[in-house]
């Protein structure tokens, strides 16, 4: 963030006379704009600068949620991080999450997007329908899909067992857990891309399609050859942020497989980081896994954002 | 386009205005008086854990001190285990945590008294009616850190053994007063649950399967044995162990007792006759006795059975403590001492409704107490009760029996045979040995 902005032509016109080059506005530097992001800023210093570099601070220390006095313990807690088998099962589990939720995230985002801008008379119900869930609240969420992934008379296993597929093996608290979650996820955030989707195929210029039209070509060229490339922004935008988004998997793992009382034996890492700090108290130690995980979602959107803007050049 | 005009009958915007608006104004008008009328003085914030049947007890308690003291008191239940000691942590590190909470009294250690809660001088409990003297004395010990007092024991709760007396009548396995055959070893009882699984068509007794720990520490304990943890490793008995896991296992490889079953479906099954009897703490009697009165529900309860030449079973005390404060009001401190006193002095209630031993000599030597059915006929758990080790990641809804606990369920599944399981559980103990300690 940068203060010094230039001022805009409208303000400066308030103290001296209008000037007959617009363009060659005064380079003049005001203090002004501060004080519109002061509030801002201050908010963000205190809740997300501070606390970033009070956690940078604490990963170097043995910083305990008892509050006994705090020791300058170096690198121990780092060290003890990539050492930890249990640290590096649950990031295992974060990134498997990851690539098992991104593609259908994205893939089905962008189909029920293309549906619901095809659809003329029932587009207003689909846009509802697809997006509805993503207002949900994740606890509401989560306890509907365990209802239906209960093990004796849930929605699911129950028809699974009707159908003669074998309805007892399907179960979120069984030992893998991942796909029930994975799926739950999908539903519920599938809303947010497909908006994303949706928007960008609304400011793609019908005339376009016309020519394509003219040329004699089918729908399916039309996706290949117009929709998709054009789309090839946005796709970068929706891959990133369900990148991160899915790196940050905590609230509905915890709320459907990582209560203590159902004996969860996975975690996923943002799991593993709240046990160790609030639970096990090592507000240290979690801040260095934090960090490892902040370095993680960095390098991996660095690399995306390489290859993506490269490609488009 | 002029408004169409509202059609008969309708609300129009105005009167619907009006309306909400005096309706939030009766509604605020009512709460004002509501607590105008209670807080006759000061307001009490209470946390507590009891999420299970005994809650409700606990409510009525609450309320009938509220209508006796004219103190407000705040009370919130929160997740049992885990949810609720991270939110009394985080709490009393802010030092705006409640103004007492309940714990379970082996936690007390890990969570840090001298940092985390607030001391509490035997003068004012005393000013309050309570004496030292009114408490068994090993509860009373373990009230206190590095010789300062910071908890108040308000009970003794453990693992009992609750029958239908229909079912184990027909079993034949009562004596002629009713009560439930005494049995000496695992085989006799192995017997028992034989006679009662031919009744049921299923299980003979019902148990939770992810609550292993608190079966595994009671008939390890039966044996005698010790974990005794220290700053670089510990000691178990690995026969003593072996013995108790395959208990487990062998009740479980019979069909005595069910694979797979948490706390819900484990009191379901006892309610529906899926088993004759079962093993869960004494803090089931308000569901079992709420399913009496609606469906009917002959049962008793006895103590945790003889399996190893005694009846030692699991068990922990409910506790008051006061979390750190960053500045007690002095009014607040004495209703929050007053609140704790009033508690103990009717733990009788708590005792007959929730099915818990008071803590509270008074209370439990009184002929009423002792004449509660049937609390009486497992009276006895107060001498049997062990708690569990002494290390800061032991103790009730810590790690080491929730860990140690997962590995007992795949004992009762089938996938965990005992020796693998006596490993698993050395393993995760010497893991958690093994992290810094962030008490010390």
């Amino acid at each position: 963030m940068s203060t010094d902005t230039a001022t805009p032509a409208a303000a400066s016109t308030a103290d001296r006379p209008p000037s007959p080059a617009p363009a060659r506005a005064p380079k003049r530097r005001s203090w002004l704009g501060l004080w519109f992001v002061l509030p801002f800023l201050a908010v963000y210093a205190v809740f997300m600068l501070w606390p970033m570099l009070l956690g940078l601070y604490y990963s170097f220390t043995d910083k305990s949620l008892t509050g006994r006095p705090v020791e300058w313990i170096g690198l121990a807690n780092w060290a003890e991080a990539f050492g930890d088998p249990a640290a590096m099962d649950s990031l295992w589990n974060t990134a498997r999450f990851t690539v098992l939720s991104t593609p259908p995230l994205v893939i089905l985002g962008l189909a029920f997007a293309l549906l619901a801008h095809r659809a003329r008379r029932i587009g207003w119900f689909l846009r509802l329908s697809f997006f509805a869930p993503f207002v949900i609240p994740v606890s509401v969420v989560t306890m509907i899909w365990l209802w239906m992934y209960q093990p004796a008379g849930g929605l699911i296993n129950h028809y699974l067992g009707e159908w003669g597929l074998g309805g007892d093996r399907l179960w979120a608290f069984q030992e893998d857990a991942m796909g029930s979650v994975v799926a739950t996820t999908v539903w519920w955030t599938l809303g947010f891309n497909f908006l994303l989707y949706l928007a960008a195929l609304q400011t793609i210029p019908a005339e376009v399609y016309e020519a394509a039209d003219i040329d004699g070509a089918n729908s399916l060229q039309k996706l290949w050859g117009i929709t998709l490339p054009l789309l090839k922004r946005t796709t970068a935008l929706v891959i990133v942020l369900q990148l991160i988004a899915s790196l940050r998997i905590f609230d509905q793992y915890y709320l459907m497989a990582g209560g203590a009382a159902n004996l969860a034996t996975e975690n996923v890492f943002i799991q593993y980081i709240y046990n160790s700090g609030f639970v096990g108290f090592r507000i240290g130690y979690a801040s260095a896994l934090s960090y490892i995980l902040f370095v993680c979602i960095i390098v991996i959107a660095l690399i995306q954002f390489r290859l993506l803007s490269r490609r488009e050049d | 386009m002029p408004n169409p005009p509202s059609p008969p009958g309708a609300l129009s915007r105005r009167a619907l205005l009006t309306g909400t608006a005096a309706a939030a104004g009766i509604g605020l008008a009512g709460c004002d008086s509501i607590t105008g009328g209670l807080s006759g003085g000061t307001t009490v914030k209470q946390w507590n854990l009891l999420a299970g049947s005994d809650g409700a007890i606990m409510t009525s308690m609450h309320e009938e001190f509220m209508a006796e003291t004219g103190v407000n008191l705040r009370a919130t239940t929160f997740t049992w285990g885990t949810p609720f000691y991270t939110k009394l942590v985080m709490g009393a590190s802010g030092g705006n945590a409640a103004d007492v909470a309940t714990i379970h009294l082996s936690r007390l250690d890990s969570l840090s008294p001298s940092t985390l809660l607030d001391a509490i001088e035997v003068d004012e409990l005393v000013d309050a009616g309570l004496n030292p003297e009114d408490f068994p004395t090993e509860i009373w010990d373990r009230c206190f850190s590095d010789d300062r007092l910071y908890a108040v024991p308000l009970d003794t709760h453990a693992l009992v053994n609750y029958y239908n007396r229909t079912i184990c009548e027909q079993a034949g396995v009562l004596n002629p007063d009713g009560t439930l055959l005494e049995t000496h070893g695992v085989e006799e009882y192995f017997d028992l649950l034989r006679a009662v699984k031919d009744v049921t068509g299923e299980y003979g007794t019902s148990l939770d399967t992810n609550a292993g720990w608190r079966q595994f520490w009671a008939w390890y304990r039966q044996q005698d044995g010790e974990w005794i943890f220290h700053d670089d490793g510990f000691e178990l008995d690995d026969d003593k162990a072996l013995n108790a896991i395959d208990t487990m296992w062998r009740m479980a490889d019979e069909g005595l007792c069910p694979r797979i079953s948490d706390g819900g479906a484990t009191a379901a099954n006892f309610e529906n006759g899926a088993g004759g009897l079962v093993q869960v703490g004494n803090w089931e009697i308000t569901r079992f006795r709420a399913f009496n009165e609606a469906q009917g529900l002959d049962f008793s309860m006895a103590e945790m059975p003889d399996f190893f030449g005694n009846r030692r079973t699991q068990g922990d005390c409910h506790a008051f403590v006061l979390p750190r404060h960053n500045s007690w009001d002095d009014e607040v401190r004495a209703a929050t001492v007053e609140y704790v006193s009033w508690m103990l002095r009717h733990s009788l209630e708590w005792g007959a409704g929730a099915g818990h031993t008071p803590a509270y000599l008074p209370v439990t030597e009184s002929a009423e107490f002792q004449e509660l059915e049937p609390n009486a006929e497992y009276s006895g758990v107060v001498d049997n009760v062990q708690f569990d080790p002494k290390v800061w990641f032991a103790g009730s809804a810590a790690r080491l029996p929730d860990e140690v606990g997962q590995i007992f369920a795949g004992v009762y599944s089938g996938a965990n045979d005992p020796e693998t399981a006596l490993a698993g559980i050395k393993d995760v103990a010497q893991t958690l040995v093994d992290l810094p300690n962030p008490i010390d």
